[in-house]
């Protein structure tokens, strides 16, 4: 699904990725952990095309992404949540979720002034597809409430609709869980569960370990943008490099 | 081109530019503390211009420039202070749009008082006719009180913001507002300061520069889109750049004279404005690496 | 077109007949003048209106695009092309039926282009060098963007000023008739004209042409590429991340607005037989802010509200000599206590319902 190959990112000195490989199995949830300034941010905007690699190469579904916009990655069947919530102020619910099926619908800018009838059943499907996703997460009865006013947990379930309705085969979550209390991050796992089993495969980068050991069929370790572990969450719980980097610190 | 024509057209891009960068720098010091550009910056310099003019009639120059430049800035803090300061947490476009309409005001209100008559102040030395010359190039004496107003400026202000705990705390301020304000600076008081300075810095310019090139009513768009343009050939924030860049422009619009109909010489800053804003937005002493960091 | 906008049309047709039949019926015929000229204006704030509150790109030089439009509408449709008739060019407008042989005052021969041509190939232009524009000036934001169109505005004012072929400070005057609709069985041509008996008939054509203009707008915010404008307003990062093209869709918009602004020059300009170059002075781009910054930004409603019937009030010579400081208290005024528009600040008085209630679905 998802290969990465030595890639390296370098902001002047500071080489905040350094020689990071792996690859995301289609089907799975791979996680992201490090502590605070292992580079997992810098990861996904490489990974999204937000940022220019260094050095290296990242191929989506065999295809090298390299020089690719933003968009056009989405596109090809990424999509992404942000770690601060970035809804569209002024629009519903509903809208965000709609403008979500963006890359998936074509009505022009003359089509969209003019109203033709196709574009107005492209709407209807639209519409239908948007209501699909809000049910899914439960949002059903907030369709129709600015979505920058819902609660904080809301908020980031309708993000969860918006990437979702761009019917991506790989879905970045950029932790998913942050600022969530314990019932809220139950939640979020069943959610993610439920996703991998819609055969959408995730990426996850999340500080709440709970949740990563919880859910995650495989960790990739960053610190201080290298990559030291790889593995289940089994073994990477027994990993003594780990341990001692990340865990040692984080219960001293 | 002979060698005194050559010489004819670089001291007055030189003069030119020297005030193009005093604009310039208003801009800087404003954009440095608050992170918007004041689209008002031109009329300040027209409002030091006219209130020299008319405090001239009552009183000999030296005074009737200080307290010009003086009330200029009075005007400058009380327009931070009734506009901006007690705004929360505004949009970069309302605060755009709010200098737009400062400077609208400060035109209308320039008419009403002064009318559309074209005035100047005296030369400061001598008079029109009277020239210095350096060898065979003619100069006059206010080109020399230009280019010593813009080199005693830059000076002074490089030593406030390196020297003085005000320059330093608006230096602060400037780097990380909210650092800024935990380290128990009052960062409005520093805008305020800023716009103030700023339009001190515009009235001084407005005043050196009005028996060359007049004052009227409406000269401030002219010099803001230069100024600006300035500001940013240099790198937006970039004073000392800013002063290079400003004689370069002087500069290139004096020797464009040759090529150029003098009615379309404004259109060549602008055109340079453009181009650089598209190829180079970050200046052309600019860092791109430091300039990705600001809000373009 | 969802319900409610359908009703809002339907009442803004109303109106513009209601007030015809009673400038009939009270014999105030002469405020057609003014209320045909503030719809013109109306669509370039309308334009604008999408471009600055839907997509959030603040431009200070579309009285440039206006200037572009009606100049060379006027120009082409006034200069005299007869010692260029052997050029390729105009053989070119000749072989597309698009040259008209008339007589000036003098009885001289006069050849120009008819109207319907002008128009397109003026518009065509705004188009162009919007698009030409907006594609190195959208990668810009917020004060940028700003200088870079009040910049261009400006240089438009001055090469109006500095070229005789466009009449210089005097501009083009004596811009003949344009006559959109030929004489259709026993009704009269459409003609767009100042003459005194075209009065009503103009009124009408002015405002036909803003409500379309407006029912496009309407369509377009509530379409996929509005959804999209507006979610780029928001979050640029958020919207590429699904897949929008933000920076085609900025263009885009962009190139919409001058279209609009520059079909509003055109249709001035033959109304008014001639185009001055305060048309296009920066004062004219600021107001176009101010007014749509007063209808509220993503007000379009609002904007077209506010900017027609204070537009009206200025024509009208109300504000006197404070013409352009009124606006200038306006822009501030709004910005300083209704960011959101004049129309927002009927919250505090009428207790806010679920405004996200009464938003459509398609």
């Amino acid at each position: 699904m998802l290969d990465i190959q030595s890639l390296h990112k370098r902001f002047g000195g500071l080489h905040a990725v350094n020689e990071v490989s792996f690859s995301v199995e289609s089907g799975l949830i791979k996680s992201v952990i490090g502590p605070n300034g292992a580079g997992k941010t810098t990861l996904f905007n490489l990974i999204t095309g937000n940022l220019p690699p260094s050095e290296g190469e990242i191929c989506f579904q065999g295809t090298p992404i390299h020089g690719r916009k933003p968009h056009q990655i989405a596109a090809m069947g990424m999509s992404r949540t942000f770690q601060n919530i970035k809804l569209f102020h002024g629009m519903t619910a509903l809208e965000c979720v709609m403008v979500g099926c963006h890359s998936r619908s074509k009505a022009g800018f003359m089509a969209g002034m003019l109203k033709l009838p196709s574009t107005w059943r492209e709407e209807q499907r639209i519409y239908q597809r948007s209501m699909e996703l809000l049910e899914l997460l439960e949002l059903s009865d907030y369709a129709q409430v600015e979505a920058t006013s819902l609660a904080f947990g809301q908020q980031r379930a309708v993000e969860l609709a918006r990437a979702l309705a761009s019917e991506p085969k790989l879905l970045l979550l950029d932790e998913p869980a942050a600022g969530l209390n314990i019932y809220e991050t139950a939640e979020v796992a069943r959610l993610i569960c439920k996703i991998r089993d819609m055969g959408i495969t995730v990426l996850l980068v999340e500080h709440d370990m709970s949740l990563v050991m919880e859910i995650s069929d495989e960790i990739v370790v960053l610190c201080f943008g290298e990559k030291i572990a790889e593995d289940t969450p089994k073994n990477i719980q027994q990993n003594k490099e780990v341990i001692r980097i990340y865990l040692g610190e984080d219960e001293g | 081109m002979t060698p005194d024509l050559f010489f004819q057209y670089l001291f007055a891009g030189v003069t030119y530019g020297a005030i193009y960068a005093i604009v310039a720098i208003g801009f800087n010091i404003i954009y440095n503390t608050t992170g918007i550009i004041n689209f008002a910056q031109g009329e300040f310099v027209m409002l030091g211009g006219m209130i020299a003019i008319s405090l001239h009639q009552v009183m000999p120059l030296p005074l009737a420039i200080t307290l010009a430049v003086a009330l200029t800035m009075v005007i400058g803090a009380a327009i931070e202070i009734i506009f901006i300061r007690w705004l929360q947490s505004p949009s970069v476009l309302r605060l755009i749009i709010i200098t737009i309409g400062v400077s609208i005001l400060l035109r209308e209100a320039a008419l009403h008082i002064w009318g559309e008559s074209i005035r100047s102040l005296p030369y400061f030395y001598g008079n029109e006719i009277s020239s210095i010359s350096l060898g065979s190039v003619h100069l006059s004496p206010q080109v020399l009180w230009v280019i010593a107003a813009c080199g005693i400026m830059v000076a002074g202000l490089s030593l406030f913001f390196k020297y003085t705990p005000t320059g330093r705390e608006m230096r602060a301020c400037s780097a990380n507002r909210t650092a800024a304000i935990l380290c128990g600076i009052s960062t409005r008081n520093m805008v305020t300061l800023s716009f103030m300075l700023s339009a001190g810095i515009g009235a001084v310019a407005g005043c050196v520069m009005s028996p060359i090139t007049y004052t009227q009513y409406d000269s401030g768009t002219g010099l803001a889109i230069k100024g600006f343009t300035v500001a940013i050939l240099g790198g937006l924030g970039n004073s000392m750049a800013a002063v290079a860049a400003g004689i370069l422009l002087g500069i290139i619009e004096a020797f464009s004279v040759s090529v150029v109909p003098l009615a379309f010489q404004d259109a060549i800053a602008i055109t340079i404005l453009l181009a650089i804003l598209f190829v180079k937005p970050h200046g052309l002493f600019g860092s791109s690496v430091a300039a990705r960091l600001k809000d373009f | 077109m969802n319900s409610i906008n359908r009703y809002k049309i339907l009442g803004l047709a109303g109106l513009v007949i209601a007030v015809q039949l009673l400038t009939q019926f009270t014999g105030t015929a002469f405020y057609l003048t003014q209320l045909t000229m503030s719809a013109y204006y109306g669509l370039v704030i309308i334009g604008l209106g999408v471009l600055m509150g839907y997509a959030g790109q603040l431009s200070i030089g579309h009285a440039g695009f206006f200037a572009i439009g009606g100049y060379l509408s006027a120009a082409l449709t006034t200069h005299n092309l007869l010692s260029y008739k052997d050029s390729l060019c105009i053989r070119l407008l000749e072989r597309a039926d698009m040259l008209v042989l008339s007589e000036d005052i003098y009885g001289d021969a006069l050849l120009t282009v008819v109207p319907w041509g002008a128009c397109l190939m003026a518009v065509g232009t705004a188009a162009l060098i919007a698009l030409l524009l907006a594609v190195p000036v959208l990668k810009l934001k917020g004060h940028y963007l700003a200088m870079a169109t009040l910049g261009f505005g400006t240089i438009i004012y001055r090469i109006l000023l500095a070229t005789p072929y466009f009449g210089e400070a005097d501009g083009i005057s004596d811009v003949p008739p344009f006559q959109l609709l030929p004489a259709l069985g026993g009704l009269p041509p459409v003609v767009v004209s100042g003459s005194f008996d075209n009065r009503v008939v103009n009124y009408y054509v002015a405002w036909g042409i803003l409500i379309v203009g407006m029912l496009l707008l309407l369509n377009l915010i509530n379409s996929r590429v509005g959804r999209a404008l507006r979610s780029l307003h928001s979050s640029e990062e958020a919207a590429e991340a699904v897949g929008i093209n933000t920076s085609r869709c900025k263009v885009q918009v962009f190139v919409l607005s001058a279209v609009y602004a520059a079909l509003a020059g055109v249709f001035l300009a033959h109304y008014n037989a001639g185009i001055g170059p305060s048309e296009a002075g920066v004062m004219k781009s600021v107001r176009y802010v101010a007014l749509v910054a007063v209808g509220g930004m993503t007000n379009l409603w609002g904007t077209l509200l506010m900017g027609v019937s204070l537009t009206f009030l200025s024509l009208r010579g109300v504000f006197g000599s404070l013409d352009d400081a009124v606006f200038g208290v306006i822009l501030i005024g709004v910005m300083l206590f209704a960011p959101e528009g004049i129309l927002s600040l009927r919250r505090f008085l009428v207790p806010a319902k679920d405004a996200a209630l009464k938003r459509d679905e398609p």
